[in-house]
Order: C-alpha cells, then structure tokens, then sequence
C-alpha cells in the first residue's frame, strides 16, 4: 500500500475527533530547530464542513483490538485498514510543516497489540520528530485508553498537547457502547497527565532548567446524541473535568453516522445546533461566571435549541433585570444576553469617562433587539411590560440575530476547534 | 493663519514616528498636516501645490515632550501603519494628538468615532497578517544550492514586512522566497533580502507534496456536516487562489450529498423486510428461508428458527446454529445441545415446556481445507438478525429469557455486556420478559481447565433454575 492510499485511510478514520487546536504552548524559534509555537494556534485551512486544518489529524493505525460501538474502528466494521510506519508519520510531518500546511501533528491511533504497544509507537514517533529533525512545531499525542501510567507520562516529554478522550457524557453511555472503557480508566490518564503538568510547573519555580511538559495542557472530547444522555449530564461532566483535571478545553462532537455504523447507533446526524449550545453554554462555564445547574436542571435538562442559552437563563430570571449598563458590576454585565466579554471590558474602560447610551451600545456592536428588553442605559429603560411579556421567549427566537459563528465564539487565535 | 502643510516622509512607521514626535512637540495640529510617505499613492484629500513643512529641520529645537503612549498603543499603532488605506497616518497623528494633549485616556473610549476607526484597521491588519502566516504555501524548487521553498501569496494589506519575522523564526532552517504584489523576500539562512513585487504567474506552478495534501484535504473533511458559511467566513473566497487544496472544494460538495446518502445507503440492513404479515410462529418460520437481509443463509445449509412450546414461559436464546445444527435445522442438537440437555435436566426442567433459539438464524462459518469453522456472528450481523428473534419473543411471550452468552445478550439486551458484571442478576428489560445472562454451552465445551469448566456448568445450571423458579415454573418431575 503506497502512502497516499494510507494517508486517505488514516485521515479519514480520524476525522471523529473535533479537536485540532494547536494553541497554548510556546516554543520559540532555535537556531538548527525546524518551526515553533505561538502559544496562539494557526489555522492553515478549512474544510467544506467549517472546521479547521491546523494539524496532521491522523491515526498511526485503524486495526484495533476494541469494540467501541461510536467508532469507526471498532474490531467489528468491515472498514479497510491500514496502518503507517514511523517514518511514514514522520516524513508526512516534516514536509507538510515545510509547506506551511500545518501547524505540526496529530497523532492517535486504535490500538494494535495492547495498548503499551501502541503508545509506545507513537512515542517513538514524537521523540524522532523532536530528537533526529529538531522539530519545533505543535505535537498532540492521545493517551491510548489503558496505557499504562508510566508511558502516557513519557508522552508529555515529547508532546505538547495530551489528551484522553472521555468519549460519552455517562458510565451507563461506555457501558452500552464501549464495554471495554470506563470513565475511571479514562480518568486515570487525565489525572496521571494533570500530576505531572503540576510537578513540571513547580520544577519551573524552583529550577533553572527544566524540560517542557505538555505546555498546551489536556484536553478531552465528548460525543453529543449517540446516546440519550441530556445536556445536563454532559455540562455535568464537562463541569467536573474542569474542575479535577484542570482541562484546556472539552471538545464536543455532534454524532456523526459513521459508514457501516453499528446497528445500535442511530442513523441520523445529531444536530449541529446541538452542538453549537453546548459550546455556548460551556463558554458561559469557563468565562462568564454560571455554573451548569443555573442553565439546567433535572426538570429541564436540555439547553433550547432555538434560543442561546444565556437568553434562555435571562427569560427565566426576569427578576434579576433590568441590569444598569452605567453601574451594575462586571459579573452582572455579563449576564446580560447579547453582551461578550471583551464588550463588557470596553463598557467598563468607556463609562468611567462617560455614560451609555444605546447608540453606543449599538456602536460596541451589542444585538440592541435582543438586549433592549434587559437593560438600562442614560436614556433608555426597559420597559417592565416589555421584560414581563408572557410572549418574550417567542419574540427572541424571532428576532434576528447575526450570531457569531463558533470560530468567533471561540476566537481565531485559538487554532481550532 | 497658515495653511495645511505636507509632512513628507519615508521608511513607513518609523519616519512616521520621527515626524510625528516633532511635530508634536512644536503643538502643530493635525488638522494643520497632510501626511505624504514618499512613494506611495497620494493621500484622496491632498492638495496639491501644499508648501512642505520641514520638520527634520525643527528636529533641532523641538521643546521637551514626554511621549504620553503605551508600548501597547504604539505595538497597535504599527499594524494600522501596514494598512492599504492612505488616511491611516493623519489618524494616526490625530489620535496621538489628542492622546498627548486633550485625553491620556482616550483609548479607553471605544465608542469614540476615531478610536473605533483605529481598532477596526488594527483588527483588519492584525487578522489579514494571520491569514498569511496561515495561507502562505511554499512550493520546494530543488536546485544545486539546495532547496529553495517558495511561495506567492496575495495578502490585503502590504504587510509583508510586518510578518517575515514570523517566517524566519518558524522557517530559519531552509531558504526560502515569499512574493506578493506589493513587495517580496528572501531568506538565504543568514538574512531577509528584499525585493520587489511581482505577478502570480512568477511563482513556481506546482510541488509534488500538493497531490497528498489534497488527499488529506479531501479525506479528513467530513460531508455529513456541510457548513460553507463558516469556511468562507474563516477562509475568505479571496485568499483561495493560492491555495491548492481550495481546487478540491466546489467538487467535495458536489459530492456530500451523495456520499451521506451512500452512506445511510450503508446503513445495517435489517430482516424487517422479510417478516411475514401475520407474525405466529408457523408464518414467521415459513418465511425465514426467504430473507436476504444478509448473506449468512445462502451460505449455509438453512436458516434455523426456534422450536419448542409456542407459550413457553421460559425462552432460551443461543448465537447461531453449529454444524449439526445446520444440517438439521433444528437448534441445539450437536455437542453444545447436549451440555444444554444435561443442564436442563439437572435444573429439571423438560425441554418440551420451552422455547429455544438463537440471536443469529444461520451458521456463519470459514471453510478451511474440508471443514467448516464457527465464526461468531459481528454485531452487525446480530443487529440484522435481530428482527427474527424480536417476533418469537412478541409471540412467545415468555417470563423469562436466558441469553446463552454474549451474542445473545446483544440481541435481547441490545447493548455489549460483560458476563462478570451481569453473572447471577435478573435483569428486567422493560416490564416484558426478566432476562439472565450465561455462559453458552458450547463454551463450556471448548474450556480445558477441569475445575473451570466444573464451575461454569455450574453456573449455568444455576441460571436455569433461578430462570426456572421466577418463571413460576412446577419442577419436572422424571
């Protein structure tokens, strides 16, 4: 098999995976090095269905030994496989980044042999990388599920992203789909790999000299719909994973039907916009100040889809608006539908020298239709007819809001998604 | 009063900064100038015949100033100075004016019309800079001196002294070329050369690496979620004639459609189809020979259906037929039917008050010299299968199901289990049927441990009369 043929095999069996950022680490130019990071990711094109390029997104093999119903390489599809050398990843690694194809590489694999083995390998394949062709760009290495601690630790030496996938939001979810994984194991190498981000930073603090350690931190990816799980229990997890491994980021993937999909799957695509909520509501988790239970509850466990879930939260707490864009603190403005974070800082710089007005507002580039019913400004009140209309859930959902796309929620810099 | 002045300069940001900070210091007015860099287009307001103010000359006797800006401010101010628009220097020059003598504060004001004018080029320079430290694609030109990378790119603004410092941090170790219209550079290991602009057509054509770039293109781009708006959005239409893999786009939609429908096309066949309309037994084991939903049928000898009491409150439910089994065409009646036999006996239980069969109806099986090989059925196969087994439960209407091995739990649980996590429990599915899970009989016929397979007819014996007695079974008496 030429390498063309595996690189259409092995690129193809990878494209599952969401994430392809290649952000957060810094490794500057050297002398006799080949390429750097920015600490802010690039991405080096797009694909017809909106997401980036911005690393070789490969696996080192599609043979494996596991059964995982969501994947396409689940020992029982009838998918061709393939498998690259070392060389093979390296060399494709190499003349892609002197192209400025890519950002650098990333590598997963199935598992071939047991799952030491197969780590093991794509180890290797990252230390020749760094090692014989002084590479200096991005490396992203999976931790294989059951690897063993020791070597998904050696990973971090050479990589500057790791991540475990965590795969479906519930235990109940493996349990159906992917009998042989459990969150515990899965939990493991993200805890492992946190430890030693951790150790590595306290070395910096108090040594001259110490090697990197996976500078871009973990991060792990979730697949939305295959399962019934609600957008409460994944918010949940995601909330939790934060929390306990101190994760850059989670990566959420609509369900995609897959080419001689299981017959446990379902057959249809889940919806993007799914997908593109809980995005937004993550945002919410991470930058402005809501935890999951003030988006969802078990009465109400799915994010809307016709409505964003800030505006969602805003409508059912009336009470907390209207908010005075003059003088409510910072936590409050972000609170309001329609305001972004970089918005509210510019609000908070403009009104010590002057007060707001809508104009302004509208000049801030704030939906004015959706945030006119929450806010006061020098010379606007909102109304409390307006706010406490029974039909104000309906009127947001048709007003017409240029929504920023993903790419803009989660910034260019960012380097993917 | 004088009238408005040029200020004449060259070398881009810096003379600019020269210029200004003079200017500054003698309190000269911004509406007072017209800014003119030397070779470049004219500014759309110049009037012509404007008397030069000689500012290197006042350079001299400039009064003290201390320069009120950020390094922050002057790192935003040189991004808009690389912006095509002429007017950036005269607002430049406002902003700085006003900075140092009306508002220190002024950034502050985002609202202000001339701020916004100022972070909307800065924005625009800034993300049209990371467009080219994106898109740029080298193309490799082999020669004596060694390979030579280069590449022709095409950016909105003439910046392409704001990014090469980019490119000979990331690229320090080739040679390599980049032209644009405006301007271009080379890097020979030890120092950027600049040249002049130049026509697309005098770039390399093509690079060898471009066909499996588009594989790759092509192949991780995924076409059951099209979303062209966001592409062009981060990947404007402008940028794509130096991008070789944008050549494959128009055809990857094209085809999306197609290969998501080719793919649900794919999609698990199901027996469904083949049922027959009046689902009793006799109908449904008439019908059985004519299904085609998979190929395991016609490759055996026969399907085999389920046999035994038609109101059976105990079901059985095995993998597939075995060898005798597909001769026969009857389940459970080869070796594994007789461990099976032994069981129910000693769980006392006659095998005329059940009803026995198996996830899959056919023997799949490898032939290897004259003899047929078990394979185990994939879940694939089990999941087409399922249909069968679905309509003897709905006409049994048994109490309690036992699923010989796994093959059978996927079927009537529908999920994967692991028999140590499901040994000895009752698990309901629904309010229908109780169903246990145990070791097939043909397992314990291959185990060669003596006590292991001691322990796991055990097992098995024990998961029939716990099947027996909660499905209020009268012990058979022999």
């Amino acid at each position: 098999m030429d390498i063309k043929e595996k690189l259409a095999i092995l690129a193809d069996a990878a494209k599952y995976d969401a994430s392809c950022a290649s952000s957060g680490s810094k490794r500057p130019g050297e002398k006799g090095r080949l390429g750097n990071t920015q600490g802010t990711g690039i991405c080096h094109s797009y694909t017809p269905d909106g997401r980036c390029i911005s690393l070789l997104k490969i696996l080192l093999t599609n043979f494996c030994i596991f059964d995982c119903s969501y994947c396409i390489n689940r020992i029982s599809s009838d998918v061709k496989r393939a498998k690259f050398s070392v060389d093979d990843v390296v060399w494709l690694t190499i003349e892609f980044y002197k192209r400025n194809y890519i950002e650098g590489l990333f590598l997963s694999s199935g598992v071939i042999r047991s799952p030491d083995h197969t780590m093991e390998e794509m180890i290797a394949i990252a230390k020749k990388l760094r090692t014989e062709h002084k590479f200096g760009g991005y490396i992203h290495l999976k931790a294989v599920a059951g690897a063993s601690e020791e070597l998904v630790q050696k990973a971090g030496l050479w990589a500057d992203r790791l991540s475990a996938n965590i795969e479906l939001p519930k235990q109940t979810d493996l349990d159906q789909l992917a009998p042989a994984k459990t969150h515990v194991q899965i939990e493991t190498a993200m805890s492992s790999i946190q430890e030693k981000i951790v150790e590595n930073r306290a070395d910096k603090k108090t040594m001259k000299k110490v090697p990197l350690y996976a500078p871009g931190g973990q991060s792990t990816q979730m697949i939305v719909g295959a399962t019934p799980s609600s957008d409460l229990d994944i918010l949940a997890t995601s909330s939790r994973l934060y929390d306990d491994y101190g994760l850059k980021r989670v990566y959420y993937s609509a369900f995609s039907p897959i080419p001689k999909g299981d017959p446990r799957l379902p057959l249809k695509q889940a919806p993007l916009v799914r997908e593109h909520r809980l995005y937004q509501a993550d945002w919410l988790l991470r930058f402005y100040g809501f935890s999951y239970q003030e988006l969802l509850d078990p009465a109400s466990p799915q994010l809307d889809l016709q409505l964003d879930p800030k505006t969602s939260w805003a409508v059912n707490h009336r009470a907390f608006f209207p908010v005075d864009v003059n003088k409510a603190p910072r936590e409050h403005l972000l609170r309001i539908p329609g305001f972004g974070v970089r918005t509210v800082d510019k609000i908070i710089k403009t009104r010590t020298q002057r007060s707001l007005t809508l104009a302004d507002l509208s000049k801030l580039k704030v939906s004015i239709d959706k945030a006119r019913y929450f806010i006061t400004t020098a010379d606007h009140n909102s109304s409390v007819t307006l706010l406490d209309d029974e039909h104000l859930r309906a009127r947001l959902k048709k007003t017409k809001i240029i929504q920023p796309t993903l790419f803009e929620l989660m910034g260019v810099s960012d380097g993917g998604g | 009063m004088k009238g408005v002045r040029t200020v004449s300069f060259e070398n881009g940001f810096k003379g600019w900064r020269n210029a200004a900070r003079v200017l500054l210091a003698h309190k000269i007015e911004p509406s007072d100038l017209e800014w003119q860099e030397r070779g470049k287009g004219h500014s759309s307001a110049l009037l012509w015949g404007n008397e030069e103010i000689d500012w290197p000359a006042m350079a001299g006797s400039s009064p003290q100033l201390v320069l009120n800006v950020s390094r922050r401010w002057l790192e935003m101010a040189e991004a808009v100075s690389y912006h095509r628009n002429p007017e950036k220097w005269q607002l430049l020059y406002n902003l700085i004016w006003r900075l140092t003598y009306e508002n220190p504060k002024l950034m502050d004001l985002s609202i202000d019309d001339q701020v916004q004018a100022f972070l909307s080029m800065e924005h625009g320079v800034r993300r049209d800079a990371h467009k080219a430290k994106a898109f740029v694609r080298f193309r490799k030109i082999e020669s004596e001196e060694g390979d030579i990378y280069c590449a022709w790119h095409e950016p909105e603004n003439p910046l392409l002294r704001y990014v090469a410092p980019f490119f000979k941090d990331r690229f320090s170790v080739m040679k390599w070329t980049i032209l644009t219209p405006d301007e271009s550079v080379h890097w020979d290991l030890k120092s950027l050369h600049w040249g002049p602009g130049c026509a697309q057509g005098q770039g390399p054509q093509n690079d060898s690496l471009e066909e499996l770039w588009g594989c790759y293109y092509k192949s991780i781009f995924n076409p059951a979620r099209v979303k062209i708006k966001a592409m062009k959005a981060e990947m404007p239409r402008k940028y794509w004639h130096t991008m070789p893999e944008t050549r494959l786009i128009e055809e990857l939609i094209f085809e999306s459609d197609q290969r998501v429908e080719a793919m649900i096309r794919a999609a698990p066949p199901s027996a469904e189809a083949y049922l027959p309309e009046s689902e009793d037994l006799v109908s449904l084991k008439t019908a059985l020979p004519g299904c085609r939903a998979c190929e395991l049928c016609a490759k055996a000898t026969q399907g085999v259906f389920g046999m035994g009491h038609p109101n059976a409150k105990l079901m059985l439910v095995g993998e597939q037929p075995g060898e005798v089994e597909d001769q026969t065409g009857l389940p459970f009646q080869g070796p594994a039917g007789q461990i099976l036999d032994e069981a129910l006996a000693e769980a006392s239980i006659d095998r005329d008050t059940i009803y026995l069969t198996n996830a899959v109806k056919a023997y799949k099986h490898r032939i290897e010299g004259k003899r047929r090989i078990h394979e185990k059925p994939s879940p694939r196969e089990v999941g087409t299968c399922k249909a069968w087994l679905k309509s003897e439960l709905k006409a049994v209407r048994p109490e309690v199901v036992v699923c010989l091995g796994l093959t059978a739990a996927l079927a009537v649980l529908g999920q994967s289990v692991r028999l140590m996590d499901v040994k000895n429990k009752v698990l309901e599915v629904g309010d229908n049927w109780k169903v246990i899970v145990t070791h097939h009989p043909a397992h314990i016929l291959r185990i060669q441990d003596p006590d292991e397979k001691d322990l796991a007819r055990e097992e098995l014996e024990t998961a029939l009369k716990l099947a027996r007695s909660l499905a209020g079974m009268t012990r058979n008496i022999t």
